[in-house]
């Protein structure tokens, strides 16, 4: 009686040993390291690790290694953190321009664990400390922008059609526009439809205009605001990887939220620098057939609208923009060779590249404005609501004239200075964003407190861990012992499970293994308690072991699973660091429920199964 | 096995002092209630809306001078205080209204106190939430009980009957209010990991009764003779010792969590150790109690459906 099969104790065993397995990589340390990746136009060849390791060398900076890692990347191991930092300067100093280096840490895995792609628990930025931002972006404003250029469209294509319109205006979502007979619109309506087939067309009748009323669909909206959501994580990808941070994640969380983590980064202020910098450019012809003083005081022509330059003086240009940010595929900053001012070089996608050169053309000879738009969010609270609102802050940024038609490339001078070129240049080359977006959400952890945090939850982990095991061991003698080593064993799995499933663990996660590990011998109280009820009731030992873990089994599973709803449910709605406390406390039943039925069942047949028993130590 | 070392059978009338217990929890339900409902809570960032800043000194700092220092440029923080030693410092925003950016207010605080104490202040931590993500995060956290409690109400309806289901959620929304309550009367910091902690007091307070109704069902079913009452006392008597050691494990590494486990979790800490007392205490005279006043009796418990037996029967 009491013997458990040969099949069953290997499966146990089994997966003892895989968990052990997987949670060893924990045991070692982690160097010091520097991520190193190609910068803009470089890339990391073959020879690339050579002209580290000589850099290294002259600035006689001992290092540990240098290997290739996934992307192209390369790793640069150090023993100690001053040699880290020593070994930056070095890489910065000569090799600058063609190689971006971030530290990190990396754990100093044997070659075989690394062969096996075994891995080490991956800690929440409140361990390790680092930079975490939820990004909102402004949906309504990218709809808006997507609105607009329809507008615009409209209006050339039935100009180009030559038919004739009263107005094309925008009534809330969605687009007006009026003819003065139906002969002009359903032209209209024949070359809207053939053009823009995404656009639900109606005609109406407002007085004595006849009206179109044009749409954007739903499926229509969603794609954009899924463009404008896209968009702004390419973009701040490419923002973020100048900030010189290793493994940086972005991801998108739900409709219109992006996340941002940077971990052991440490200082806020620059990141928000380049992300709070939604900025964009337009490019303009400029009305010279106006009256600048007739709009001032009120009589704005059709067609154009009011700018004012940097110094404030207003300007006239044209609605129609010709080219916007999206389109600038590259911006670099330098010298004018001709004037030698700073410049920006811009280049353009096919789509602006055409247009460029289609206005050009027309226009040589005429001005053309850069007009800068910067969004600037705020978001107050009226009468205990939040309200968002967004200025719109457009800035005439430089008036050059069109010497040549130009096209693809093209260059922009008129900055005040080099460095204003060289940020207007690097917001560019990021790409524009497609939308304003606002941080709603940060949290940065310092690196000493992120210690502090690992300190005291690996402290708490373990002073909870030896009271229980005390306690157990005192009151249910040797069946405590096995409960005390299914206990540890089970610590061990959530460990290894973690470190498999790469989840990630924080500050709240440690506090839920701590829970689990005070909840988990609950299994193996019940199991005893009834072990021992058995016992009272006279029954023999063995029949006592056998019906004590029988009659627990419903129980343990029950409860559990109960548990296990609560954790799902937290795990669906928490954020963050509640997340972290889901998943270990989910992990932690799932492995608990195995140690605690299972594995002390093992382990109690090993020790009392087959044999005749007069009592037991429990 | 020597008789002392068990603490079995204890023959205490549990059930006999229900009305004297139900008293006493609704006396303390409309304390909480008041309070929840007039004083409200202390919450936390997460909820609110703001930024907090924690600094690290090199030399314990005056709390004076730092709020000196802020308010020369014209930066007003709701709360400065010590957290954990003089010379970490906790700096509140509330939430501004009309500020250009709150999300750059932190620096310019970081950027202002470093500067007066010569560059040596640590930045130990930042946390900033837009007031719309504390609304959602409110909302959001109402409904993770809200739903947690629904699902386990399905759960134990299928596994039991529908009298334990309503007894059980009755003693978890009596463990939910209790314990936000204790946090709304002693106005301690509600932040998500407590709501965090509320949640797993409600997985912890229900593991805790499973353990009672499942001793009751299988007593109504093997106990020929006894009364409602008398059976229930048994079953809470037989499963005493296993509730007051699985209960005092649980809060042994709940209070080493608590002291050394540092300010950040200490709320979770706390929620988690009231919970764990009034989720004991909720099995026994809430869920138990709410069974027996909705009229249990042996016929509803008879293996008519063949669930119990089929779990038995699984080794």
């Amino acid at each position: 009686m009491n013997r458990y099969p040969l099949w069953k104790n290997l499966l146990i065993l089994g997966v003892v040993l895989t968990g052990l397995l997987l949670a060893w990589p924990n045991l070692y340390s982690q160097d010091p390291s520097i991520e190193v990746t190609a910068a803009r136009g470089a890339e990391i060849t073959d020879s690339s690790k050579g002209e580290i390791q000589a850099a290294l060398e002259n600035a006689n900076v001992p290092f540990k290694a240098i290997e290739p890692r996934e992307e192209g990347k390369l790793l640069v191991r150090f023993a100690t953190p001053g040699n880290q930092l020593k070994g930056q300067e070095a890489i910065e100093q000569t090799l600058a321009e063609r190689y971006r280096s971030a530290l990190t840490q990396v754990a100093d895995l044997p070659g075989w664990m690394r062969a096996m792609e075994l891995n080490q628990m991956s800690l929440g930025l409140d361990l390790r400390g680092g930079i975490h931002v939820v990004i909102d972006v402004d949906m309504e404003a990218a709809l808006d922008q997507a609105l607009e250029r329809y507008i615009g469209d409209i209006r050339t294509l039935l100009r180009e059609d030559k038919v004739r319109y009263l107005t094309v205006t925008r009534d809330g979502g969605s687009i007006e526009v009026k003819f003065k007979d139906a002969e002009t619109r359903d032209a209209g309506e024949k070359a809207i439809r053939r053009e823009f087939r995404d656009l639900d067309i109606e005609s109406t009748q407002d007085g004595a205009d006849l009206v179109l009323l044009a749409r954007l669909p739903e499926a229509q909206q969603q794609e954009i605001k899924n463009f404008a959501l896209e968009q702004n994580i390419t973009t701040l990808r490419n923002r973020v990887n100048a900030l010189g941070v290793a493994e940086p994640s972005i991801a998108r969380q739900g409709e219109r939220r992006i996340v941002v983590e940077l971990p052991g980064a440490r200082d806020p202020g620059r990141l928000k620098e380049i992300l709070g910098a939604t900025a964009t450019l337009e490019y303009r012809l400029v009305d010279t057939e106006n009256s600048v003083a007739d709009a001032v005081s009120g009589r704005l022509p059709v067609g154009s609208k009011l700018y004012s330059e940097r110094n404030g003086t207003p300007i006239l240009l044209k609605r129609r923009v010709i080219v916007t940010g999206d389109q600038i595929t590259d911006a670099s900053a330098g010298f004018d060779s001709q004037s030698g001012t700073p410049a920006v070089f811009v280049n353009l996608d096919g789509q602006g590249a055409r247009r460029m050169r289609n206005v050009t053309t027309e226009n040589v000879g005429k001005p053309m404005a850069v007009v800068f738009i910067e969004n600037r969010t705020t978001t107050r609270m009226v009468e205990g609501e939040p309200v968002k609102t967004t200025r719109k802050v457009e800035e005439v940024i430089s008036v050059a004239t069109i010497r040549e038609p130009f096209g693809r490339r093209f260059q922009t001078t008129g900055l005040d200075s080099s460095d204003e070129a060289h940020n207007t240049a690097l917001l560019l080359r990021s790409g524009a964003l497609a939308a304003p977006i606002q941080i709603v959400e940060e949290r940065t952890i310092g690196p000493s407190l992120g210690q502090d945090n690992i300190d005291q939850g690996f402290m708490s982990v373990m002073i909870g861990l030896a009271l229980v095991i005390g306690f157990m061991a005192l009151y249910y003698r040797v069946f405590g012992l096995v409960a005390d080593l299914v206990l540890v064993v089970n610590l061990v799995l959530i460990v290894g499970v973690l470190s498999m499933l790469q989840a990630t663990l924080t500050l709240p996660g440690i506090a839920g293994i701590v829970l689990t590990v005070g909840m988990a011998v609950d299994a193996n109280v019940l199991i005893f308690e009834r072990i021992r009820e058995e016992i009272r009731n006279g029954n023999s030992p063995q029949a006592s072991i056998h019906a004590g873990y029988d009659k627990a089994l419903s129980t343990i599973v029950d409860a559990n699973v109960t548990t296990l709803i609560a954790a799902v449910v937290l795990f669906s709605f928490g954020t963050g660091p509640v997340k972290g406390f889901a998943v270990t406390l989910f992990i932690g039943i799932l492995t608990s429920m195995f140690t605690a039925i299972l594995g002390s069942r093992a382990l109690i047949n090993l020790i009392y199964g087959g044999r005749r028993l007069n009592k037991l130590a429990i | 096995m020597s008789k002392k070392r068990t603490i079995n059978d204890f023959g205490i009338d549990f059930m006999g002092k229900r009305k004297l217990a139900a008293t006493l929890s609704g006396a303390a339900l409309v304390l909480c209630l008041l309070s929840i409902l007039f004083r409200g809570f202390d919450l936390g960032l997460d909820f609110t809306g703001g930024t907090v800043i924690e600094l690290g000194y090199p030399a314990p700092a005056e709390l004076s001078d730092v709020r000196a220092t802020l308010e020369q440029e014209g930066l007003e923080a709701a709360t400065i205080q010590y957290f954990g030693s003089r010379t970490d410092v906790l700096i509140r925003l509330a939430p501004k209204e009309g500020e250009a950016d709150s999300a750059q207010l932190s620096d310019r605080v970081y950027r202002t106190l470093n500067q007066a104490a010569g560059g040596e202040v640590e930045l130990r931590r930042v946390e900033f939430v837009g007031p719309q993500v504390g609304e959602e995060l409110r909302e959001k956290g109402g409904l993770a009980v809200l739903f947690s409690l629904i699902g386990i109400l399905i759960y134990v309806a299928l596994r039991f009957e529908w009298r334990f289901a309503v007894g059980a959620v009755a003693a978890l929304v009596h463990d939910v209010i209790f314990t936000v309550g204790m946090f709304s009367i002693f106005q301690i910091p509600f932040d998500l990991t407590v709501l965090a902690a509320v949640l797993a007091v409600i997985g912890y307070s229900l593991n805790d009764t499973i353990v009672i109704f499942d001793r009751i069902r299988e007593n109504f079913r093997r106990m020929r003779k006894g009364t409602v009452i008398g059976i229930t006392n048994s079953s809470i008597n037989q499963t005493l010792s296993r509730t007051i050691v699985t209960s005092g494990t649980t809060l042994l590494v709940l209070f080493a969590l608590y002291v050394l486990g540092g300010e950040a979790i200490s709320g979770f800490s706390l929620a988690l150790i009231i919970g764990i007392f009034v989720g004991t205490y909720s099995t026994i005279y809430v869920a138990t109690a709410v069974v027996i006043w909705l009229g249990l009796s042996r016929n509803d418990l008879m293996p008519v459906k063949k669930e119990g037996a089929e779990m038995d029967a699984i080794p």
